[in-house]
C-alpha cells in the first residue's frame, strides 16, 4: 500500500514538472506566434472568448442579483442597506467575479479546447503535422492557449460589471435601496488596488485554465475513452487549481 | 470569406466589450471621493487622538472634499499625534484660526478631517500649522464616561 502511495506521489509530481516543461514551451513560442500567426491568435479569442459572452452575461447577472438580495435581506437587519454596494461590490470584484468567470470558462472554452486537441491527437491530425514538417504546438496548442489566456481577463471583467449591474437592478430597482447611496459608498470604500487583485487573479486564472486545457487535450489517451476523460479531467483539475490559487493570491496580496 | 468576417467582428466586439467593462471598473466603482489635485500646500495639525483616521483619508470644509490626510505620525516629546495633509491651492483664502476636527461621516462611516472657518484676516498657507484641534470621538470612551456617570448618580440616590 505504502508502495501505491509513492508511486502516486511520483506520478503527481512527475506530471507537474511536465506541465511546467510545457508551459515553458508555450511561453517560448508565444512571441514568434504573435507576429507570424496573429490570425490564429484572433480565431481563437473568437472560440473561447466571444462565444462565452452570454453564458457569461446571463450567469454574472444572476450572482450579482443574488448577491444583492442576500446583502440586503441580511443588513438590512442592522439598518445598514447603504452598504450592499460596498459588499456586493468587494464580492464581485475581488473574489466571485474571477472564480466564477474561471469555473464557466473551463466548462464552456476548457473543455472544447481539451476534446478538439484530444481528437485531433485521437485522429493523428497532430502526428500528420509533424509529417508536413508543422509544429503542432505552434500550429494548434499556442494559439488556443493564447485565445483562453486573453479572453479571461476581459471575460471577468464583464462578468463583474454585468453582476454589478444585477445587484443594482434587484437592491435599487426592487428593494428600494437609495441609488446614490448604492455607488457612493461603494466608490468611497472600493480602493483601485481591489480592482486590480481582480484583474490579476483573472490574469492568473485565464493562464491556469488554458494551460491546463490544452495540456489535457495534447496528452489525452488517443482513444475515444481518452478525450472523453481528458475533457472532465480539464473541467475537475481547474476547478481545483482556481480554487486553491485563489486561497494562495488572497493570502500574498491582504 | 463571410465566415472570417463573422469572426472578427465578434471577436472585435468582444473585445471592445472586455476593455469597456475593465475601464467601467477602474473609473466608476472606485475613488468615487478620490481627491485630485495639481497644486497643493502642506498643513499639518496635533490631535490628542486621532481614532482610526488614515492616510488618503479626505479633508473636507463644509462637506466638500477639499484635500487628502497624507501622513500620520507620533509626537514621542509632546504625546500627540501629527497629522499632515494636503490642500488644493484654488482653496487658499482658508483663515489660519480655522479649527480641524476629526469626524465620522454616519454613524458607523470613515473618519475625515472637518475644518471649520475661523475668522482671521491671515490665511493658511504651505508649512502652517492649525492650532485649534479637535480629538476624535471613541465611542467606547463615550460609552465609559456615561456608564461611570450612571453610576456616580445612583451612588447619589
Amino acid at each position: 500500500m505504502f508502495r501505491d502511495i509513492y508511486q502516486t506521489f511520483v506520478e503527481f509530481i512527475r506530471t507537474f514538472g511536465a506541465l511546467q516543461l510545457f508551459f515553458l514551451n508555450l511561453l517560448l513560442h508565444t512571441p514568434s506566434v504573435f507576429i507570424h500567426r496573429f490570425r490564429l491568435v484572433v480565431l481563437q479569442v473568437y472560440n473561447a472568448g466571444a462565444v462565452s459572452i452570454v453564458i457569461i452575461m446571463v450567469c454574472g447577472l444572476f450572482v450579482g442579483a443574488v448577491l444583492g438580495l442576500q446583502a440586503y435581506s441580511n443588513l438590512s437587519r442592522f439598518n445598514a442597506e447603504d452598504t450592499t454596494g460596498i459588499f456586493t461590490a468587494f464580492a464581485l470584484v475581488k473574489e466571485l467575479g474571477p472564480v466564477v468567470t474561471a469555473l464557466l470558462f473551463a466548462g464552456r472554452a476548457g473543455t472544447s479546447l481539451a476534446s478538439e486537441i484530444g481528437l485531433m491527437r485521437a485522429t493523428d491530425q497532430l502526428s500528420a503535422m509533424e509529417m508536413m514538417a508543422v509544429n503542432p504546438i505552434r500550429r494548434v496548442v499556442v494559439p488556443r492557449f493564447l485565445g483562453g489566456a486573453i479572453s479571461m481577463p476581459l471575460l471577468t471583467a464583464i462578468f463583474s460589471v454585468v453582476g454589478l449591474l444585477g445587484a443594482h437592478l434587484v437592491a435599487v430597482e426592487l428593494l428600494n435601496v437609495d441609488v446614490g447611496a448604492f455607488w457612493q459608498q461603494m466608490q468611497d470604500t472600493l480602493e483601485l488596488s481591489d480592482v486590480y487583485e481582480g484583474i490579476i487573479k483573472s490574469v492568473v486564472f485565464g493562464v491556469v485554465a488554458s494551460l491546463i486545457a490544452v495540456w489535457e487535450g495534447y496528452n489525452a489517451i488517443p482513444t475515444a475513452e481518452g478525450v472523453g476523460r481528458a475533457t472532465t479531467r480539464t473541467v475537475v483539475v481547474t476547478a481545483i487549481a482556481v480554487l486553491i490559487l485563489d486561497f494562495m493570491i488572497t493570502a500574498i496580496v491582504l | 470569406m463571410q465566415q472570417t468576417r463573422t469572426v472578427e467582428f465578434g471577436t472585435g466586439l468582444f473585445v471592445l466589450l472586455g476593455i469597456g467593462a475593465l475601464f467601467f471598473l477602474v473609473t466608476q466603482t472606485t475613488g468615487g471621493n478620490d481627491f485630485k489635485a495639481a497644486d497643493t500646500y502642506t498643513v499639518t495639525a496635533r490631535f490628542e487622538n486621532v481614532g482610526s483616521l488614515s492616510p488618503r483619508s479626505p479633508v473636507s470644509m463644509s462637506g466638500v472634499t477639499i484635500g487628502r490626510v497624507t501622513k500620520i505620525e507620533f509626537d514621542p516629546v509632546a504625546l500627540e499625534a501629527i497629522v499632515t495633509f494636503v490642500i488644493d491651492s484654488r482653496y487658499n483664502q482658508i483663515p489660519d484660526d480655522s479649527d480641524a476636527s476629526i469626524l465620522t461621516a454616519g454613524l458607523l462611516g470613515s473618519q475625515y478631517v472637518g475644518l471649520q472657518a475661523g475668522g482671521s484676516l491671515t490665511y493658511l498657507e504651505d508649512e502652517s500649522e492649525i492650532l485649534f484641534t479637535q480629538s476624535a470621538i471613541v465611542l467606547e470612551n463615550l460609552i465609559g464616561k456615561y456608564l461611570f456617570n450612571q453610576s456616580s448618580n445612583d451612588d447619589g440616590e
